[in-house]
């Protein structure tokens, strides 16, 4: 059945909506949209947004744990910056009209997924700086191109995203980069998180091109700007000469430059591992759900104090405009 | 060849506006840049150095439950709240760490004081190493420790010691915020269900036994506010009454609530008689000016003959749970000798 809007507008408004796209303006929240585009926004958005919550975990850990106060207080700010993230990207999916507690409720019953990258644990200190280098990393690559959304409100909420994101990078692989230096221990650490994270990494793109089944409607609307194995390449491509001025080797013995494609070649990836993952059968998957629930259960009666304040004030105030009864 | 719309992934970040000055380790200022570090002339060095710790302990410590609230506070709004009142904090505690290793001459760094010393070296008041069992615990401690810590460093901005005042001037703006922000939320619980009034009533009944050792000057804090460098506490005291007393008031909190007097009597059900004739007490004593105010001091006056009464930990007597904290601080940091972070 149309909405009022799809009737009120009728053809003229996709005709609008399709020539912005064509000329690559941005859609914004009251403007008309196809009910397909609008649904695929807040599934990627939302999906995104769990996403920086449940990324919250494996690093949050490390926070009281961490080896120096300089770190700490880097690490604690970056935690932060995950929920800050959290928060515009709720923002930006409720001007889809979607609600955030619905949103969180799909979460935690698994309706909706997160990035499967954090059902991996984060072992050691060295995950730390691991995380901020190869994981970052492919979240910058997939994301920068995102600042070009045709979705106003998620581009602008990726741009600023994304300097953040890339800040932190840089702080992961700064860490490494003194681990590296340091004693035998921190170099066994770095090489064991690197061979741990690697191929999750390179996971995050998603699929193979050819078993991306929304891809190709996505890229169409302008919400998804760049294929999955073309990010990917982009990554390794990026990841390899600083692997080397780490002093690291990555667990790929496929891995070489090819001169005549210009890029670096690559092994398979277990693709059978990534749909277990997905499908909740990673290391943490139940652990990252439950720890989740869990903090959402126990601020509950936080959550419902501050309404039943509200609403009270809300009262009060009503009753002092109305002035007293005569 | 893979066409992309940019050479570098982070060109295009910077495509809205100008600055490209993001980058790690640019853009910053040292934040106590133009502050004399001198030492100040004719002060007892340990003694400095000592009350340095006093102050950078108690930000360090509160600043370490904080971060264990993160991922999993009751909304996105509070994680991030909290998780910016720890920062404030773990940046005071490092400036200060600091300021009294250079003022002992000992060597210590911010890192070898936080990691290497044991439990009954740290000097940090007991209150802020206690656990929380939920937010309303956290928040009814959060509000008492930010009234105590704001009082502390406002006076702390004319002490002698130049960099102890530049910490405070700092700090005072910040520990403003965590005290409006813990003061709304006692308001919120306290008047919002009453599931949500008895948790925070519960909450600022727990710290009872631990709120005297607040007010209590320690000999070197007595030194150090003879030679102009520590707060008066008695004045320190005066101010945080007064904002306890204006937030209870405004959700009609018993001010008593903090005594350990009453908490032990509410617990054996033995309120009534017993407590009208403590409450006549305590007005007779602490005079009539004030109602609410009497009763306030004489809850903290009663607690300081309680049980908890006896040490504290600005002589580094700490509960069980400063033992767990530091598990978790420190095993990391003892477990790589020689590393570099």
């Amino acid at each position: 059945m149309p909405t009022s809007n799809e009737i009120d507008c009728g053809f003229e408004a996709q005709d609008s909506f399709d020539a912005a796209i064509e000329d690559h303006k941005r859609i914004e929240p009251r403007d008309w949209m196809p009910e397909g585009y609008r649904k695929t926004l807040v599934r990627q958005i939302a999906q995104h947004a769990h996403s920086e919550i449940i990324g919250m975990q494996p690093e949050g850990y490390w926070i009281t744990r961490a080896p120096s106060l300089r770190r700490k207080a880097i690490l604690l700010a970056k935690v932060q910056d995950e929920a800050g993230h959290g928060m515009y990207l709720y923002s930006a999916v409720e001007t889809l009209g979607a609600d955030r507690a619905e949103l969180t409720r799909k979460l935690i019953d698994g309706t909706q997924k997160y990035s499967s990258i954090f059902n991996y644990p984060a072992l050691s200190y060295a995950d730390v700086g691991v995380i901020g280098w190869l994981v970052d990393g492919a979240a910058i690559c997939n994301q920068v191109p995102l600042c070009r959304s045709s979705y106003g409100p998620y581009a602008r909420a990726m741009i600023r995203i994304c300097k953040e994101e890339s800040f932190h990078q840089r702080q992961g692989y700064e860490l490494l980069m003194t681990m590296m230096s340091g004693t035998q221990a921190q170099r066994d650490m770095v090489a064991d998180a690197t061979n741990r994270w690697w191929w999750p990494s390179l996971m995050m793109f998603g699929p193979p091109d050819g078993e991306s089944p929304n891809s190709a409607q996505s890229m169409r609307w302008g919400i998804k700007r760049h294929t999955n194995d073309e990010l990917r390449q982009r990554f390794v491509d990026m990841c390899v000469p600083q692997a080397e001025a780490l002093g690291v080797s990555l667990p790929d013995p496929d891995l070489r430059w090819n001169p005549e494609r210009g890029h670096y070649d690559f092994g398979a990836i277990d693709w059978e591992e990534f749909r277990q993952v997905v499908a909740g059968n990673g290391p943490c998957n139940l652990e990252r759900l439950r720890n989740r629930k869990k903090a959402h259960e126990e601020g509950a009666w936080v959550r419902d104090a501050a309404m039943a304040y509200e609403k009270k004030r809300a009262g009060a105030a009503s009753v002092a405009t109305s002035g007293p009864p005569r | 060849m893979i066409a992309m719309g940019f050479d570098n992934v982070y060109e295009s970040i910077g495509e809205d506006n100008d600055d490209r000055h993001w980058a790690f380790g640019t853009g910053f200022s040292e934040t106590l840049s133009g502050v004399e570090q001198s030492l100040p002339i004719g002060i007892d060095v340990n003694d400095l150095a000592a009350y340095c710790l006093m102050l950078g302990d108690d930000a360090l410590v509160m600043s370490h439950r904080l971060q264990e609230w993160v991922a999993r506070a009751p909304e996105l709004e509070e994680e991030t709240a909290l998780a910016n009142i720890a920062l404030d904090l773990l940046g005071q505690a490092r400036l200060l760490l600091t300021r009294a290793g250079v003022v002992a001459g000992s060597g210590m760094t911010e890192d070898t004081y936080a990691f290497f010393r044991d439990e009954n070296e740290f000097l940090n008041v007991r209150l802020a190493e206690l656990t929380d069992a939920d937010f309303g615990a956290l928040m009814a401690r959060l509000f008492v420790f930010s009234s105590w810590r704001l009082a502390i460093l406002k006076r702390l901005r004319a002490s002698k010691d130049q960099v102890v005042a530049a910490v405070a001037s700092k700090g005072a703006k910040e520990i403003t915020y965590h005290r409006d922000y813990a003061a709304q939320w006692v308001v919120r619980l306290a008047d919002g269900t009453d599931e949500s009034r008895s948790r925070i009533v519960a909450g600022l009944c727990a710290l009872s036994p631990f709120i005297s050792e607040l007010f209590t000057a320690s000999a070197v804090e007595q030194r150090m506010l003879y030679a102009g460098v520590a707060a008066d506490l008695a004045d320190v005291r005066t101010e945080v009454v007064g904002v306890l007393l204006e937030v209870f008031s405004e959700v009609e909190l018993e001010p008593q609530v903090l005594g350990a007097g009453y908490c032990a009597l509410s617990a054996r059900g033995g309120l009534g008689g017993e407590l009208d004739s403590i409450r006549s007490q305590m007005m007779g004593e602490h005079g009539s000016g004030s109602g609410r105010e009497g009763i306030l001091m004489g809850a903290i006056a009663l607690a300081e003959m309680g049980e908890h009464g006896s040490g504290s930990g600005r002589e580094g007597i700490h509960t069980k749970a400063m033992v767990e904290l530091l598990g978790d601080l420190q095993s990391l940091a003892r477990s790589y000798p020689g590393a570099t972070w």
